[in-house]
């Protein structure tokens, strides 16, 4: 027993002696030690690659099981608020980003000589693909990234569907936006065997839908996101009496986490429309 | 006569200071009383204390009475001449019939008082025209002919004449003898103590709060009077054309 | 007569542009089909469209106009001030305060009508505090500082619990509290809304021949038999009631009040009693055709009522502040 554990402590020293040689040698390769990251979607590429100790703080916004499929392992995580200051504090040898995030915070610690990488946000299967990759080789992680890979390839294709009738599905949001076809919940719906009404309505890449032209194309199905405490016009707009008084219409919440970020975990959310497809089939 | 106006033990303070000091007064139908005495004597205030428009302790039978009852009583001529928006004279004056009328508006003998009113003070050619545009003076005489449309048995008015042309500042307070002739009554405060000799039927003297004298003008604007309350040397004569009074310098 | 001319010419521009609400929208629907739509109920998308979409904006555009414009017009009347409006001296503002905190304390949820009443305490707050700063004796310059001084105040806090707002959407909202919409208000809104604001028109509409007495003065109103504290009373009562129930439900639009009166007051020969009526439906009409005008300018954004209403209202309100100067000199 206690060479076994002997053995098991040395590995980790072996290891990261190891990598310090290897570091030093190919710097290009090095994997960070201390990693921040600023975005949900990054939060979520990063706990899923990240060996345990490398990542040291993830947004506050990973927690929101509203925006994070992976609410629950991010309580395991100490979070940040995106401010230069707080995230300095950490001392970081990598940050990551969104692209269009904490703006002022990337400039902020660039200045400050620290490495920050940027993913945009994604609009498609593909992207899914390429985060995982980016963020495979931005922690020095390539090879879990590829298992990952695999495994969503795997799965895509098991759910993968083109039923003979398509449903006709409005994405509809608070104040009255409507996500077009381009974008992940496009490809989510998609891939789940719907038609977005967003074309329909003349809106290929998403926009405003006044609540008129939506009762007038009566949709299979409204999917609206998840809501917020506290109280909006914005959302208000969701209780509008046109729209609950449709009643014909079946009407779920997108389960917010899953639906946000290019990650295998929006698997869940294609599953979750190919079973309710399913289930709107047999009620017919 | 009636009795129009009584007022017992009549006193406004304004903090400790009683502006209007136990004024007994009472007014009859047939009188016109010329309400006398220098900047801030109490004149204005012993009005409005009698109207009920400032606290007062002692007794008004004016006060007394319900809103709109009052209103019927009395009419009011504030000394500010105030008409805030651009409507024109006939409305304005119709004013004066707001105790009267009721929910359906101006009746047609509202209309004859409105009429009546407007040909009193000469105003028939200014019916139509905007009062705000109207002079200072003209507007004034507007303001009485509202007074007067009010139809009120008594009448009390603060400085009615001031800013009035000499010819409209005796035709007005013949206006008001003609209406204490007919059997109303008139208090007007007045400084034109010439006017007020001539055509009041009675003077009430103020200083400093109190009633200083009273009665007939020869009786009231005597020598000592004039003298202690207003520090004046004046002439005062009987004429055959009335009496005739003519202040002639301030006495230190 | 002259008078009810006008206001039968005035309840027709309303009626008129109460259609034109009704048929402009972007969904796109045919004359005919709007109409049998509305009263027959055939056609079950077109029948939501107009029966729980238009009809009910358009039905809040002629309430809030309307309480908009009397309650210009009675606080104008009192005041003895053409520059005297529920927007520009921050009862819309403080009516907005409190319809935010009703909507984000959570008790708008817990009891619909907290909501207007919240509002309502608003409103009642802000006109106390005015009469009292710059009562009817106080200048227009009074008036108009008090009121700034109540609008920014309330606007701040508005932003304030609207920032602390736990939803991510409120703080964007702060636009619609202080420019007003009527973009997708629904029956339940008017529901809310109506009886409040029947109630202030009832209110205020007492007011005519007492406000007209006030031409003359205080002094000479009181001896007219108007008695000025309840006058007072109901003024507030009614401002407050018409203006809180329309900011509730639909923002605070300004400068109806102000010019409504200002374009009617020739009309109606100046009388404050006759401009009551006759503002409640122009301000119905002004608001209607600015409520159809963002439809037509930016049909597929939610453009506030505030910015058109303000484009018309401000010059005004400063070739009015001009004019007062040069009388008060």
């Amino acid at each position: 027993m206690s060479a076994c554990a002997r053995t098991s402590k040395r590995i980790p020293v072996l290891i990261a002696a190891l990598s310090i040689l290897l570091g030093a040698a190919l710097p290009a390769s090095a994997a960070p030690k201390r990693v921040v990251s600023l975005n949900v979607c990054t939060d979520q590429l990063a706990m899923m690659l990240a060996e345990p100790g490398q990542l040291v703080s993830v947004s506050f916004l990973a927690r929101d099981p509203r925006s994070s499929a992976m609410a629950d392992q991010a309580q395991a995580y100490p979070v940040n608020h995106g401010l230069a200051e707080e995230v300095f504090e950490l001392q970081p040898d990598l940050v990551l980003a969104g692209t269009y995030s904490s703006r002022g915070a990337v400039m902020m610690l660039r200045r400050l000589g620290i490495e920050v990488i940027e993913f945009p946000p994604e609009n498609g299967l593909d992207g899914v693909r390429r985060n995982l990759t980016r963020m495979g080789q931005a922690l020095g992680q390539e090879t879990r990234a590829a298992a990952l890979l695999t495994a969503f390839e795997t799965d895509l294709a098991a759910l993968r569907a083109d039923p003979p009738r398509r449903p006709r599905v409005a994405l509809y949001g608070p104040n009255g936006y409507t996500t077009g076809d381009d974008t992940l919940a496009g490809a989510i719906l998609a891939t789940a065997g719907f038609d977005n009404i967003a074309a329909e309505a003349g809106l290929p890449g998403g926009g405003t839908l006044p609540l008129e032209q939506l009762v007038m194309l009566q949709p299979d199905l409204i999917i609206t996101g998840t809501r917020y405490e506290g109280s909006s016009r914005a959302e208000a707009l969701l209780d509008h009496p046109a729209l609950t008084d449709l009643a014909a219409m079946p009407r779920v919440r997108a389960t917010g986490g899953a639906w946000v970020c290019g990650t295998p975990h929006l698997l869940d959310a294609v599953r979750e429309m190919v079973d309710l497809r399913r289930e709107m089939e047999t009620g017919q | 006569m009636t009795d129009l106006l009584t007022l017992s033990d009549l006193t406004v303070r304004r903090g400790d200071c009683p502006v209007v000091d136990h004024v007994s007064l009472t007014v009859r139908g047939g009188e016109f009383v010329g309400l006398i005495g220098p900047n801030g004597a109490g004149k204005t205030t012993l009005m409005r204390g009698a109207l009920g428009l400032l606290p007062a302790t002692g007794h008004s039978s004016l006060a007394a009475l319900p809103a709109r009852d009052r209103a019927r009583a009395a009419a009011w001529l504030p000394q500010m001449r105030e008409i805030a928006w651009p409507v024109d004279v006939e409305t304005v004056v119709a004013l004066g019939r707001t105790p009267h009328i009721g929910a359906r508006g101006l009746s047609d003998a509202d209309r004859a008082e409105v009429d009546k009113a407007l040909h009193w003070l000469d105003l028939d050619a200014f019916r139509h025209r905007t009062a705000t545009q109207l002079s200072g003076g003209e507007q004034a005489r507007v303001l009485i002919a509202r007074t007067l449309a009010q139809g009120a048995p008594l009448v009390l008015a603060d400085e009615p004449i001031a800013g009035l042309d000499p010819a409209h500042q005796i035709a007005t307070m013949q206006v008001f003898r003609d209406l204490a002739d007919q059997g109303r009554a008139v208090i007007a405060s007045l400084h034109d103590l010439g006017l007020a000799a001539r055509l009041c039927t009675r003077l009430v003297l103020l200083g400093q709060g109190r009633v200083v004298a009273e009665g007939a003008p020869r009786d009231v604007l005597t020598e000592a009077n004039l003298r202690e309350v207003f520090h004046l040397r004046a002439h005062y004569a009987d004429t055959p054309d009335g009496p005739v009074f003519q202040p002639l310098e301030v006495i230190r | 007569m002259r008078y009810g001319a006008l206001l039968i010419l005035l309840s027709g521009l309303v009626a008129l542009l109460f259609c034109a609400s009704l048929l402009i929208g972007p969904a796109a629907l045919g004359f005919g089909e709007s109409v049998q739509a509305l009263l027959s109920g055939k056609g079950e998308a077109a029948v939501l469209v107009m029966r729980e979409i238009r009809l009910p904006r358009a039905l809040l555009g002629v309430m809030l106009g309307a309480s908009l414009g009397l309650s210009g017009a009675a606080m104008q009347g009192y005041l003895r001030n053409p520059l005297a409006e529920p927007g520009l001296i921050g009862v819309s503002s403080s009516a907005a305060l409190g319809a935010v905190l009703a909507l984000q304390t959570g008790l708008a949820a817990a009891f619909a009508l907290a909501l207007p009443l919240m509002a309502l305490a608003g409103a009642v707050i802000s006109v106390l505090l005015l009469l009292m700063l710059a009562g009817p004796r106080g200048s227009s310059l009074t008036l108009i500082l008090a009121g700034i001084a109540v609008s920014a105040f309330a606007g701040a806090l508005t932003s304030l619990v609207l920032n602390l707002s736990p939803n991510p959407y409120a703080a964007a909202e702060i636009v619609f509290w202080m420019l007003g919409s009527l973009s997708d208000r629904s029956f339940t809104h008017v529901w809310l809304a109506l009886p409040f604001m029947a109630a202030g028109a009832a209110l205020l509409a007492t007011l005519a021949r007492g406000l007209d007495a006030l031409t003359l003065g205080e002094d000479a109103a009181q001896a007219l038999g108007i008695s000025l504290s309840r006058l007072r009373l109901v003024l507030v009562a009614g401002v407050a009631a018409s203006i809180g129930a329309g900011v509730a439900v639909a923002g605070a639009v300004g400068f109806i009040g102000l010019v409504v009166p200002h374009l009617l007051r020739p009309l109606v020969g100046a009388r404050p009693g006759r401009l009551l009526a006759a503002s409640a439906l122009g301000g119905a009409a002004m608001l209607l055709a600015a409520d159809i005008a963002v439809r037509l300018i930016t049909p597929d954004r939610d453009l506030k009522l505030g910015v058109l209403t303000a484009l018309v209202g401000a010059p005004l309100f400063l070739h009015l502040i001009y004019k007062t100067r040069r009388e008060g000199l």
